[in-house]
């Protein structure tokens, strides 16, 4: 086999999400549910293999459990590689002692070794909490042609939703001149999407600075890029044309779930030659009853319908009783919804147990908030759970039987 | 006590000339996304055997296709693992191999030098959960030569040309008839033999020397006295596909929840498949979806009932799709009416048709026909 590869994939998998609440307890937010049979890091992940990219290190530290049982030796994403392949990547021991990833830079540097291996020309860094589909392997040939440093992918957001994003001033040749992170008065509306492509010499040259420089964040937007910029070093935009959504809040979550559905749905996952790759076992069909009422929904194996599904996605496994209604809803995997029970404009995580005669939610209104239940939570019968509600800890029924 | 496992994947094509003139019986596709070796190799697997032999004879194309290195039955195996046999020809004998007993004595050099103690022969024309651990403990327990399982019932059709025995209170094979009757309560053979691998070996030089043709009638039904055959009452479900009539009753059941909890509503006994990674199925804004088994990468626009989809059907506005199963790939433009049809894969039906067929003869459409 070859000893070295031309680029590597280091897939940036430790953050917590905590602004996904209750889904966030127990797993890493690239492990959580979407789009009824994959996992957030799907995407990703299927972008690097459907890119020719077949060596990702991906770093772990909040909650890995379900995230590292899930990547495994990487054989649903083709990633089981003689060399190369997907290798998970936690904060470790070291003769100096051992730390946490103090930042995005800090995790890359503390990994340098693994990146050595490879001996690679390129690095490319990448975010795990992403929905969209790119080929990473034209975004390298024009970081190849351009001869550049560093290589950014940027995406156009509306002007009045710029001062969210890290911003990135280009001139005429889409050469970075002025890097703003979250800027009030933006000039440009070419926002950082949180991929970069580095030359490996250069990528190593400035994250060994950077830990040595004690008051830096040792991140890769606050510290890296601004200090390459302002020494000069080449730093070229590739603009991404496409969708793209980055699910780290509850309502963004919801929203790119709803981005699977509709008359033209904004996001289409049914191309067979760029597919998204996940881990499923030997679940059989899913099976539709008589009395069920199907509109504008995904539906995965395994699923049990007997009630009503309105706008809403539904995973694997999961039984809806007959007369509960889900509206305008996500479902996550292994999720039981008892009879008569109403759930609307909410999210409810894996393996959730829901009894009978149970509210959930408001109808949705533009001032409704989502509800959200997490993992393996058990709700009893006739409980009412208000809109914006996040629930950790099982809830007992409400007493008597109707 | 560990077993080899070792399917035949052809045997039963005639039966069901249809469906297996480009496929194995083996790779039939059946209850959405299964093939019905899935069963078979499934059923192994969950009990213990990790070491399967598979028996082809023609058109296997599909059959290597599906299982692929065996991984996706975790039988893609150092030690063991998946193996499959084409036929093996030679100047002397460029013959196909014409019986059970033939195709046993050409892989004779591979059973010789396997390490399981038991061997389990199984054809796969059914869609069944069985646990071998209970059939191997019994054939110790009783001391037995040779296991044969069979269906305790009035006898259906599909069953006429299938041996059926009579046992003593022990359990043993007493008598054996080499065909059935219809309508007559008897313990009718399904096929799996569990026996062990040094008689099997003993049993297969003696049948070359002699020059035996049928693993039935010479190494079973003569050797009734001689071996301790005991037979195993088979009691699970049993969908036995020899038929497009019981092909298509037998897909049909599985919108019978008993039925469908029996195959596939036990955890420890999961049916595994080819993992195709099919997004999942999307149901427009006009749809109407009653009583059906859907597999994952459906589109579904219209009226779907009584109807079993395999992955990556495609149902037009204003189409209903009633009493049928559409395989792997069927597309249907915009108001289609079908009712009794079986398209097999990739069959396009373009708007505006209107077929129909009768549950007796449903109406078959072969593969990557457009109508």
């Amino acid at each position: 086999m070859y000893s070295q590869k031309k680029c590597v994939a280091m897939l940036l998998a430790g953050g917590q999400g905590s602004r996904l609440k209750a889904l966030t307890t127990k797993v890493a937010k690239p492990a959580v549910s979407f789009g009824a049979k994959y996992r957030i890091i799907d995407f990703t992940l299927s972008n690097c293999v459907n890119s020719d990219i077949d060596t990702v290190g991906v770093l772990t530290q909040y909650q890995p459990l379900v995230l590292n049982e899930y990547i495994g030796n990487g054989q649903p994403w083709d990633l089981d590689r003689t060399f190369g392949g997907v290798h998970i990547l936690p904060p470790y021991q070291a003769k100096s002692g051992s730390e946490w990833y103090k930042g995005t830079a800090n995790a890359i540097y503390q990994n340098l070794g693994f990146i050595e291996n490879y001996d690679p020309e390129h690095v490319l860094i990448l975010s795990g909490d992403h929905i969209y589909k790119m080929d990473y392997n034209m975004m390298l040939n024009e970081h190849i042609r351009t001869n550049a440093d560093c290589t950014i992918a940027v995406l156009e957001v509306p002007l009045t939703e710029a001062s969210r994003f890290g911003i990135m001033n280009t001139d005429e040749n889409n050469r970075i001149i002025e890097f703003e992170e979250k800027p009030k008065y933006p000039k440009s509306n070419l926002a950082s999407m949180g991929i970069y492509i580095f030359k490996k010499d250069k990528l190593f040259k400035y994250l060994k600075e950077d830990a040595e420089d004690l008051n830096s964040q040792n991140d890769f937007g606050k510290n890296i890029i601004p200090t390459m910029l302002s020494s000069g070093e080449k730093m070229i935009a590739y603009p991404f044309k496409g969708y793209w959504k980055d699910v780290g809040t509850i309502k963004s979550l919801w929203e790119a779930n709803q981005d699977l559905i509709g008359e033209d749905p904004a996001f289409d996952i049914y191309n067979p030659f760029w597919k998204i790759h996940s881990r499923n076992v030997g679940i059989e069909p899913q099976y539709i009853a008589k009395d069920a009422i199907l509109t504008n929904s995904l539906v995965t194996d395994g699923a049990k319908i007997y009630g009503t599904i309105i706008n809403s996605i539904i995973g694997s496994n999961v039984i809806v009783k007959k007369g509960a209604i889900v509206k305008d809803s996500v479902i996550f995997s292994n999720t039981v919804i008892g009879e008569n029970s109403v759930i609307e404009y909410s999210i409810i995580d894996e393996k959730v147990t829901i009894g009978k005669n149970v509210k959930i939610g408001k109808p949705k209104t533009d001032d409704v908030e989502i509800a959200v239940v997490g993992r393996g939570v058990t709700i009893g019968d006739n409980v009412v759970i208000d809109q914006g509600a996040n629930i950790e800890e099982d809830i007992q029924n409400e007493g008597k039987e109707e | 006590m560990k077993a080899l496992g070792i399917i035949f994947s052809n045997i039963h094509n005639e039966t069901i000339d249809e469906l297996t003139r480009k496929r194995t019986t083996a790779s039939i596709p059946f209850g959405g996304r299964y093939r019905l070796i899935d069963f078979a190799l499934s059923n192994l697997v969950n009990s213990g055997v990790d070491n399967v032999g598979i028996l082809a004879q023609t058109n296997y194309q599909s059959l290597m296709d599906h299982l692929g290195s065996g991984k996706d039955w975790d039988l893609s195996r150092k030690n063991g693992g998946l193996i499959i046999f084409p036929p093996f020809g030679s100047y002397k004998n460029d013959t196909l191999y014409k019986s059970r007993l033939e195709a046993l004595i050409s892989i004779k050099g591979f059973i010789e030098t396997q390490q399981e103690e038991l061997v389990i022969l199984m054809d796969c024309d059914s869609a069944n959960i069985i646990n071998f651990n209970d059939v191997i403990d019994k054939h110790i327990h009783k001391g037995a030569d040779m296991t044969i399982l069979y269906k305790h019932g009035k006898c259906e059709k599909d069953l006429q040309q299938n041996m059926n025995f009579v046992l003593n209170e022990d359990d043993r094979i007493i008598k054996i008839d080499l065909k059935s009757e219809v309508g007559k309560v008897t313990n009718s053979c399904i096929n799996i033999v569990v026996i062990g691998r040094r008689l099997l070996q003993g049993l297969l030089e003696e049948a070359i020397s002699q020059g035996m043709q049928s693993f039935h009638r010479d190494l079973i039904f003569n050797n009734i006295k001689s071996l301790k055959i005991y037979g195993y009452e088979h009691k699970g479900v049993y969908l036995h596909v020899n038929s497009m009539e019981n092909y298509f009753k037998y897909n049909m059941a599985l919108l019978d929840k008993d039925t469908r909890d029996a195959l596939f509503g036990n955890k420890n006994q999961r049916v595994y498949t080819k993992v195709r990674d099919s997004a999942p199925t999307r149901y427009g804004f006009n749809t109407k979806v009653e009583n059906s088994f859907i597999a994952d990468g459906c589109e579904i626009e219209g009226t779907v009932i009584n109807s079993i989809l395999f992955r990556g059907v495609k149902v037009g506005r204003g189409t209903i799709v009633k009493n049928s199963i559409l395989m792997q790939g069927t597309v249907t433009g915009d108001n289609v009416k079908l009712n009794y049809v079986i398209t097999d894969k990739n069959v396009a039906i373009r708007s505006r048709n209107n077929l129909s067929g009768c549950e007796k003869i449903p109406y078959y459409l072969g593969k990557n026909i457009m109508v």
